[in-house]
């Protein structure tokens, strides 16, 4: 019997983006521009994050058109954001055949409590996470795949060290408990039980895990993966950059060999100038897009 | 007897993990000079065109094609790789791949990740059906005369072997089953006892 939309089925189109750059793209041509590039996956948005930022106002999912556009101008997968919550835009996303949705903190939240029953869905979910908790809450609501939030459209990338860093810390913490340490940091962390002795016997998440909001350069990427996420999303980064496509490419080669310091130099030498970027420590609570959803 | 796994991108480790489990020593590969210590190459699942692109950047396309000439290589491609070993990619003759097997593949051949799908599989010389898993899989659309097709679905054929060359649109290592895996092995024993 052939099944469809199964969770091994969500779970491995993650695994194979491991190692791989994702690109957030505006237009068919920057679509294009991250294929030629190398990007395993675009992630199709209105505005990127730099420039909601800067707008202000309600962000919400893309013009189902230009996703669509974009799904037909690139052969790599296509993901689209939607507001956390927001079932509606997840609905349709899955209806047109997009490859991957991002609940994504960097729109305005739909619903205040509530993340998307993802479990519903026959296409895989990716969620932003500060901290193994969060992440946890999100895979047990159904997420196939994992990120930092980081800070988005800053080209900080502190934020993103932060919250690689926490979660790869309490997986070390949790490996090391024993069963009844294990019960208490369940209902500390508000994740079942269960999901937690996983993680300890795998020493990991149990779902890909990539880094997101603030990488800027080729070393950004390279420290990330050093951090131990398994790939890189990349936003304002590229785009918001005086020369996108070498850009790209340098990242997507830094994401594959960030073990090796003379490739990393090669590739970061010589590229016009970087996104100007925010402090991430400048930013008042009311602007920081990480806190939106936990 | 080693086997390399080409770790660009892609499912990578989970070929290591299974190869290592059957007891076998696993070399990572990314640069030239690497194939040349391994009977054997797995080309892992990922995205195709992502690994052409870093396949050429330091040469490791023909380092890889050489040792394969010279019958020193098995190799065994699984999903992206089954399109990266293929001789024809319908609709994107641009792409960088390796071109070895004789095979026109098409890509995302069941559509797109909604309809990626698992199913039991029979498979030539396994008793019982392997548990297959397709996620945005390719699917063989024409086999030259020395390609023989060991296993097939509704769209096509999905497994198939060329001397000491295989390929699957699935990815057994995503699972616990090694023996596609282990039929790949006998296949680099042939390439590591040639060389004594």
């Amino acid at each position: 019997m052939t099944e469809i939309g199964t969770t091994r089925i969500k779970r491995g189109l993650a695994e194979m983006f491991k190692g791989g750059v994702i690109m957030d793209v505006t237009t068919v041509d920057q679509a294009k521009i991250a294929e030629e590039a190398g990007a395993v996956s675009v992630m199709a948005l209105e505005r990127i994050p730099a420039d909601i930022r800067r707008e202000g106002g309600v962000a919400r999912a893309a013009d189902p058109g230009l996703v669509e556009q974009i799904m037909d101008a690139v052969s790599i997968p296509v993901m689209a954001k939607v507001r956390i919550g927001h079932i509606a835009e997840a609905r349709i996303l899955e209806y047109m055949g997009v490859d991957f949705i991002d609940e994504s903190e960097v729109l305005t939240p739909a619903d205040v409590t509530y993340h998307i029953d993802k479990w519903q869905f026959k296409i895989p979910f990716v969620c932003g996470a500060r901290n193994l908790g969060e992440a946890l809450r999100r895979v047990s609501e159904g997420a196939a795949m994992i990120r930092t939030k980081g800070e988005p459209g800053t080209g900080d990338v502190s934020e993103a060290v932060t919250h690689m860093r926490a979660v790869m810390n309490e997986v070390r913490k949790v490996q090391s408990m024993l069963e009844d340490e294990l019960v208490v940091e369940a209902k500390d962390l508000g994740v079942n039980v269960e999901l937690l002795r996983e993680v300890r016997m795998l020493g990991r998440l149990p779902v890909v895990n990539f880094a997101a909001g603030g990488i800027a350069t080729p070393a950004d990427a390279a420290l990330m993966m050093m951090l131990g996420a398994d790939g890189v999303f990349v936003g304002s980064g590229i785009f918001k950059s005086s020369d996108p496509l070498p850009r790209a490419r340098a990242i997507v080669v830094a994401t594959t060999y960030w073990e090796d310091p003379k490739v990393l130099l090669e590739v970061s030498k010589g590229l016009k100038e970087g996104m100007s970027g925010i402090d991430a420590r400048t930013l008042v609570e009311l602007d920081k897009m990480q806190v939106r959803g936990n | 007897m080693v086997i390399g796994v080409l770790a660009l991108q892609g499912d990578f480790r989970e070929h290591a993990r299974m190869v290592r489990s059957l007891g076998v020593e696993v070399h990572l590969v990314r640069f030239p000079e690497e194939v040349e210590s391994v009977d054997g190459l797995i080309i892992p699942g990922g995205e195709s065109t992502t690994m052409g692109k870093l396949m050429v950047k330091y040469g490791l396309d023909q380092a890889i094609v050489d040792r394969f000439d010279a019958g020193r290589l098995a190799i065994y491609g699984t999903c992206a790789g089954m399109i990266v070993v293929a001789r024809e990619i319908e609709g994107s003759q641009a792409q960088p791949h390796l071109g070895l097997l004789d095979v026109t593949v098409q890509r995302n051949a069941f559509g797109r990740q909604k309809e990626s799908s698992e199913e039991d599989l029979e498979i030539e010389g396994l008793d019982t059906p392997l548990h297959a898993l397709f996620i945005r899989a390719p699917v063989i659309i024409r086999t030259g005369p020395s390609v023989s097709v060991l296993a097939r679905v509704a769209q096509g054929p999905v497994y198939v072997q060329q001397g000491r060359l295989l390929a699957s649109s699935f990815h057994p290592e995503l699972g616990s089953d090694t023996r596609v895996h282990e039929q790949f092995l006998r296949l680099a024993e042939q390439s590591s006892n040639q060389e004594v």
